[in-house]
């Protein structure tokens, strides 16, 4: 029933004409979400909030699971059994993080084969920081400590999201993104305390390609961020990108210093007055781009989840088969 | 669609945890039968000491209340105070009834 709800955007329904009926639920819907209320599945919410929520949601779980290639790329790779298991580990949670948001936009009516429909069709998006390389080792530390810091920066605010399933998700998933988070910046700070000029020179080299792409996590800037004005009055969205972004870079200049590493940006400095960093202008034209689909891998990236879900296909159909011949057999006994 | 038909279907997952005294629900998974949903359970809800048991069951299995009706439903708790302990005063003499 909500298959189209990906492709569109958030104008598209408010030129419909409302029944009497639907104003009145509609009123009521507001005032629960004035009241602060939690909404859950089976209540009644107005259409586009639903669209919203199966767009964001899913985007969401997309992200996760796409956001498993890079770092994946290392697994094999990693330097030490440890720092391997450890990476094992994360990429494994991350699978869980896409399942539990999976379900939890399930509940609004469509359904996961739908989603990823939407996915593998380039309709859907995922988070636009999964497009870049993991090209060294401190690169999976980096996406750790910058990746999930700005992950978690956003995610803390959902915990509190009005609709109770995806504020619920969140809930766990944050939990286990400051494990990655406090990880990625723990196996930072034993090469940059106990590791040589080249291991220390890697970290930077690493910093200086993440650190931008990490701060468009955030998404565009206020003005240019036509979903948020509805998604804030909803309570899907409680603080908006550029002060997310600012709270972000905020906490991380002092982590920066702690670890020895320059952030690459010229213009950053503390602002007495404001009480917060001036940071430089973010290349939006590249955000756009990569957003676009012409970023350094999403061909990559897409065509390798394409790949496993086309290829998985008769695996997925065997599972099936063999639990209907059982279910069979225990009906005839 | 053809491949909804082949979708998995959705299992919903229960977990109690080992100082629990029931299950909780804990969200909910895609199995294409009930061993691979308490599997597949086991590695996504209790990678953290979450629990000791696991329960699945088919989320089509499942009726919930409908929530239009939460007022006739469940009023009558407000009204009926009668139903609690705290609403009898005894002398304080009579300890722990």
């Amino acid at each position: 029933m909500y298959t189209q709800a990906m492709s569109v955007g958030p104008q598209d329904v408010a030129a419909k004409v409302k029944s009497a009926e639907d104003a009145a639920r509609e009123a009521a819907f507001e005032a629960r979400i004035d009241a602060g209320d939690f909404i859950e599945a089976k209540d009644w919410m107005p259409e586009h909030y639903r669209k919203t929520l199966v767009r964001q949601i899913s985007q969401h779980a997309h992200s996760e699971i796409v956001g498993m290639l890079p770092e994946g790329n290392w697994i094999s790779r990693a330097p030490t059994l440890k720092r391997k298991a450890i990476l094992l580990a994360k990429v494994q949670d991350e699978g869980g993080h896409g399942l539990y948001l999976y379900s939890a936009a399930e509940t609004l009516g469509t359904s996961r084969d739908q989603m990823l429909d939407a996915l593998h069709s380039g309709k859907a998006k995922y988070s636009s920081i999964f497009n870049y390389p993991t090209l060294t080792w401190a690169d999976i530390g980096v996406v750790g400590w910058l990746v999930d810091g700005a992950a978690i920066m956003n995610q803390v605010p959902l915990c509190r999201c009005s609709f109770a399933p995806y504020a619920r998700a969140m809930i766990r998933v944050c939990r286990e993104e400051s494990f990655h988070q406090r990880q990625g910046y723990e196996s930072l700070l034993v090469m940059m305390r106990e590791g040589t000029a080249e291991q220390k020179a890697m970290v930077q080299d690493a910093v200086n390609r993440w650190w931008w792409p990490s701060l468009m996590m955030f998404g565009p800037a206020d003005k240019d961020s036509p979903n948020s004005e509805q998604s804030m009055r909803w309570g899907i969205k409680r603080i908006s990108n550029d002060q997310l972004r600012q709270k972000f870079v905020d906490a991380t200049v002092p982590q920066a210093q702690i670890l020895g590493i320059t952030l690459p940006d010229p213009d950053l400095k503390w602002n007495e007055e404001r009480g917060e960093h001036d940071f430089g202008a973010i290349d939006w034209a590249e955000f756009w781009r990569v957003v676009g689909g012409d970023g350094p891998c999403n061909r990559e990236r897409l065509a390798t989840r394409v790949k496993a879900w086309d290829d998985g296909a008769w695996v997925r159909e065997a599972a099936l088969a063999h639990a209907r011949k059982h279910m069979n057999k225990e009906q005839a006994a | 669609m053809s491949s909804i038909n082949k979708e998995w279907p959705l299992w919903e997952v229960f977990v109690r945890s080992k100082a629990g005294l029931d299950h909780k629900h804990c969200g909910s998974l895609h199995a294409p039968d009930a061993k691979m949903a308490v599997q597949m359970a086991r590695e996504v809800y209790t990678r953290r000491q979450e629990g000791c048991s696991i329960w699945v069951v088919l989320s089509s299995q499942i009726v919930a209340s409908d929530p239009g009706e939460k007022g006739m439903y469940f009023d009558p708790a407000e009204d009926k105070v009668y139903r609690h302990p705290t609403f009898y005063q005894l002398p304080d003499a009579i300890n722990h009834m």
